[in-house]
């Protein structure tokens, strides 16, 4: 029963808070009363699992909240919204109207990332301190100063209205690309998480549906589209996760795939009549486009892609799409190898933010191989190694070890490079 | 219902070129925002211009029994001074921003007024 009520706290919680939220406008009381209301289920569950758990939940943190409401001394005040808020039930774009409100811009921005992760992804603090790589003392002092922020200043649970939707949704777009990512990713042997892939496309989809014209928002559902169209191929024979290069494309939902490459064209067409040209989302719905038609990673359009990461690094200037940039870059056939390293490569290790990041060490490596310049690929393979946390990663780069120190030096063009981590990767975000 | 200040921060070389016209303009700018605010069906609690920022003095309280210290002002030298502000109630944030973006200054801050009566636990 435990594992019933679990379940149906990891499926269900945001949408019980967003409609408990619509009813206080209180944050803070309406998690106690969501809370409170999954505490109840452990109780009365046992004597009857709800037909639709969902609409259970939702009764009681909603009665949980009024009975909380009626107690308090702010009911005076509060009477008048009360009686409206009464007669309205809980919408199906709760949830969305929760996301629009914690990517609000009167918030801090790193405190919009932490507290969307925290309400409307339901993860604990602790999970949403290791998702955004910052501490949970950190995560837990963003959450809190948002909520503050959002019942000082009253910032309303609301869509915004539709002449500010468009720039209210960047902040919203990197919120559910982060949480697609989050999903997506292997972390040390965890296999993905599909609740969360499924959360951040739904919302993607909810976002599709309410701005169907906006470039950007289509180009990160079909990057979400296009990743999860790889699905099947993912998993290894153990069930272990598959990097891109490694995986067997005649796995892949071609359905899904026709779905994400319409949305992707769409996304750039759209994109392209506006006054800025196309924007980062639709470009990766592109890289992510050439990716799912190509049909292996040898005859990948790398040209193409590498000019796609010239326009993405030109709108989103970041050392990690300068390394898929040099990554694709490496692939092209007949490329410079050498140059990559020195110009590409090489800058890239004096950057700060590159300091524990997998993939670099790992491209330089496989660029070294391809070199003949084992000794070298040896160590930076070994490098690798202890920077990820990717089981999948860890498996791929010990073979390629093992083979550096086997074979004779000699050019080999045609392997698969341990940068299709980070291309893979890349089609959910950096 | 909320009640925001804004503080209304401007350049004030307007002072300088000050002369019956442009004071009207301002006037005029002004009450537009008056039209604008009653027709969101939000109201105007309060609110005043400020003389400019060298006519201020500033009195810095000490520990203790050391007496304060009273200087020419303003309390902060900046680019863009504060030169007057409203008391606003409004629905909630978006509809005070809303108005803020009609406010004749430069730059507004919108900050909250804090509800010193009644129930503050919540």
């Amino acid at each position: 029963m435990t594992e019933l009520v679990a379940e149906a706290h990891r499926r269900h919680w945001p949408t019980v808070l967003a409609s408990t939220v619509r009813l206080t406008r209180d944050i803070d009381l309406a998690e106690e009363c969501t809370q409170e209301a999954f505490v109840q289920a452990l109780t009365a569950w046992p004597a009857g699992v709800p037909d639709v758990p969902v609409a259970w939940l939702t009764t009681v943190a909603r009665n949980q909240a009024l009975t909380a409401l009626r107690r308090g001394a702010t009911l005076r005040r509060r009477l008048p919204d009360l009686v409206v808020d009464l007669d309205e039930q809980p919408e199906s774009t709760d949830p969305l109207r929760l996301i629009f409100t914690c990517c609000h811009p009167a918030i801090a921005i790193p405190s919009q990332v932490s507290l969307t992760l925290r309400l409307v992804v339901g993860l604990s603090t602790a999970e949403v301190a290791s998702s955004l790589l910052i501490s949970e003392t950190t995560a837990a002092a963003r959450i809190t100063r948002a909520k503050r922020k959002i019942a000082a200043a009253s910032i309303p649970f609301a869509l915004p209205p539709s002449d500010r939707l468009g720039e209210r949704l960047e902040a919203v777009l990197t919120v559910i690309n982060l949480l697609y990512a989050t999903g997506h990713t292997a972390r040390g042997a965890e296999l993905w998480r599909r609740e969360r892939t499924a959360r951040a496309l739904s919302l993607g989809r909810m976002l599709a549906g309410l701005l169907p014209d906006e470039p950007e928002v289509l180009g990160l559902l079909a990057t979400m589209v296009l990743a999860e169209a790889r699905g099947e191929g993912r998993l290894g024979a153990d069930g272990e996760l598959l990097l891109l290069a490694e995986q067997d494309r005649n796995l892949w939902n071609a359905g899904l795939t026709r779905i994400g490459l319409d949305i992707a064209a769409r996304s750039l067409e759209l994109g392209a009549a506006r006054p800025g040209g196309i924007d980062r989302f639709a470009i990766q719905a592109a890289i992510a486009g050439l990716h799912a038609t190509a049909s292996s990673w040898a005859t990948t359009d790398w040209p193409q892609i590498a000019i796609m990461y010239d326009a993405l690094l030109d709108r989103w200037p970041s050392p990690v799409i300068a390394l898929n940039r040099a990554a694709a870059r490496s692939l092209v056939p007949g490329a410079d190898l050498s140059a990559v390293l020195r110009d590409e490569l090489a800058p890239l290790r004096t950057d700060p933010q590159m300091a524990d990041y997998t993939y670099l060490p790992a491209t330089t490596a496989d660029v070294l191989r391809r070199l003949g310049r084992l000794p070298e690929a040896a160590v930076e393979y070994e490098r690798a190694l202890t920077l990820t946390q990717s089981e999948a990663e860890r498996r791929f780069l010990r073979r390629r070890l093992a083979e550096t120190s086997r074979r004779r030096p000699a050019l080999d063009p045609t392997a698969l490079p341990s940068s299709s981590a980070g291309a893979d990767r890349y089609g959910a975000g950096p | 219902m909320a009640t925001y200040m804004f503080l209304l921060f401007d350049d004030e070389s307007w002072w300088d070129d000050l002369n019956d016209e442009s004071w009207q303009a301002a006037m005029v700018e002004h009450q537009a925002f008056s039209a604008a605010v009653e027709a969101a069906g939000a109201r105007i609690l309060g609110g005043e211009a400020l003389q400019r920022s060298t006519t201020a003095t500033v009195v810095r309280r000490g520990a203790g029994d050391v007496p304060p210290v009273v200087t020419d002002g303003p309390f902060i030298e900046t680019k863009e001074a504060l030169g007057g502000y409203y008391i606003i109630e409004a629905d909630d944030l978006d509809q005070a921003l809303t108005l803020a973006a009609g406010c004749p200054a430069g730059t507004i801050e919108v900050r909250p007024v804090l509800d010193t009566g009644g129930d503050t636990s919540s």
